[in-house]
């Protein structure tokens, strides 16, 4: 139901070259894809981010991940891209904990 | 075309890249720029670094409540860009779990609905009870405390003695409304202890779910689970979630007198005043919603820019009533964080069949020999 068992996660690399990948997801859709992608756009070292989910009746996401020659390789900048997302996720619910305080404090006056 | 260097010694963009960064502009016919630019490296020619690292995040990004009510919330979320606010919104809709009613056995129904269209109707009733306190119930489980909770339904409509025949059904019959409100809770194992003072029950009393009328009746038991709203809707736990890019109404013109009486009028909105000096200001840009009427005739797209604020978001989360308003931000950026620790985890585990298997295939020599070796082949 919520999330799927199973082989749900595969790195499609093609050759030996490790700075371009193309990690397969399956139990995600557009809610991770874009967000992973935006997050990845943004990282420095990623030269290309895209994602695609090929067919609706098929569960699958596909995202494609290149870096700069040398540098990180394409699946340490996702898995670093997700984690920093989750550190955004944080960041905001730290300002929203915040404002929720300021918010009750203003009301009271 | 240089760019130059703010307060804290950042380079900064040219005005009319960062224009470009930052809005997204509302024209008369379309819109333009509304792709926002997310590499890393987009500036880099101009040695400005268009990277996110989430230290910097969390200096530039301001929450700021505008309304807080029961069911409801309004708050600006400001710093960050549509991507991550998207991703908020659909988790809000489809990815916080709540409990709703799944199983309905029908002992008897001789009311007018029929059982599919009553057990939908009982499907979508809004539950007051927090999900976080069940486990989801597996593939042919057996309904327990933790995993589901039971209601019963039992009305029968009859009539009330001596009411003129002219009068409202209601009057003349007992029961000739089903609410959500009779909807009975029956606690399984130790769930009554467990609830105590705060009984599960619908969020709302005064659901129709059927009508009677004497003689009819209805008799079923329901079965609550928790779920999420991929799988049916009615386990979403909103209402609404939305948000709007902030609109920004500039005047490039003084517009004055009968310009400025003009402009006034022809806004739906209301966004403009007129100042004792006769000059129209927009005071209320907020209040605009977009419709462009104002840039529409003659030559006012010359003298008004519209335009919306690519990273300041005002979001709405209207609740179903299970869960507050303020509670499902919470529980949505924490479903993300579970999904983003789910992903990594996934992640290694498949670096590291991947390294052994490539270990494996360098030692595939001495494998292929041990094997012989072993089967005696
Ligand atoms: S776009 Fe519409 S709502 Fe906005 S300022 Fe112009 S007339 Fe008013």
């Amino acid at each position: 139901m919520a999330n799927s068992g199973g082989e749900d996660l595969c790195l499609e690399v093609a050759g030996d070259d490790p700075s371009c990948a193309t990690i397969v997801l399956r139990g995600e859709d557009h809610t991770m894809g874009n967000a992973v992608r935006y997050m990845l756009a943004r990282r420095p070292g990623v030269e290309f981010a895209g994602y695609s989910i090929p067919h609706p009746s098929e569960d699958r996401l596909n995202i494609r991940v290149q870096t700069i020659a040398g540098g990180e390789s394409a699946a340490e900048a996702f898995g670093g891209s997700v984690k920093d997302l989750a550190g955004v996720a944080d960041v905001i619910a730290k300002s929203f904990l915040g404002a929720l305080e300021e918010f009750s404090t203003s009301m009271k006056q | 075309m240089g760019s130059g260097e703010d307060s804290d010694g950042k380079r900064s963009l040219p005005e009319h890249l960062e224009r470009m960064r930052s809005r997204v502009e509302v024209g008369s016919k379309v819109p333009s720029n509304s792709e926002g630019v997310y590499y890393s490296g987009a500036y880099s020619s101009m040695g400005v670094d268009n990277s996110l690292s989430v230290s910097d995040l969390e200096k530039r990004l301001k929450v700021k409540i505008l309304e807080k009510e029961k069911d409801r919330i309004v708050f600006e979320l400001i710093g960050i860009d549509a991507p991550i606010a998207n991703t908020i919104r659909r988790i809000l809709l489809s990815e916080v779990p709540t409990m709703a009613i799944e199983k309905v056995s029908f002992f008897a129904n001789s009311s007018v609905i029929h059982e599919e269209i009553l057990a939908h109707r009982l499907g979508l009733i809004p539950l007051d009870v927090d999900p976080n306190l069940f486990d989801y119930m597996e593939e042919g489980a057996e309904p327990s405390e933790v995993n589901a909770l039971k209601f019963r339904l039992k009305v029968q409509c009859t009539k009330v003695a001596a009411v003129p025949a002219e009068a409202k059904p209601s009057l003349k019959y007992h029961n000739s409304d089903v609410f959500s409100s009779m909807l009975e809770w029956e606690p399984i194992g130790e769930q009554a202890e467990v609830f105590g003072s705060k009984p599960p029950k619908p969020v709302n009393d005064d659901i129709l779910i059927a009508k009677l009328r004497p003689g009819q009746e209805i008799d079923l038991e329901v079965l609550a689970v928790k779920g999420i709203s991929k799988d049916h809707a009615k386990w979403s736990p909103v209402a609404t979630a939305f948000y709007r890019m902030l609109p920004q109404v500039e005047l490039l013109k003084s517009i004055e007198g009968a310009d400025a009486i003009e402009l006034k009028d022809m806004c739906p909105s209301n966004c403009f005043d007129i100042e004792e000096s006769g000059k129209a200001v927009a005071v209320r840009p907020g209040q605009c919603t977009m419709c462009r009427e104002c840039i529409r005739h003659g030559d006012w797209e010359e003298k008004i820019r519209l335009s919306r604020v690519r990273d300041h978001f005002i979001f709405s989360i209207e609740s179903t009533g299970a869960i507050a308003p303020e509670d499902l931000f919470m529980r949505a950026l924490q479903v993300l964080v579970d999904k983003c620790g789910n992903v990594v985890e996934r992640l290694t585990e498949s670096l590291d069949v991947s390294s052994a298997q490539a270990r494996a295939s360098t030692n595939k020599e001495h494998l292929s020999h041990l094997t012989r070796m072993s089967t005696g082949r």
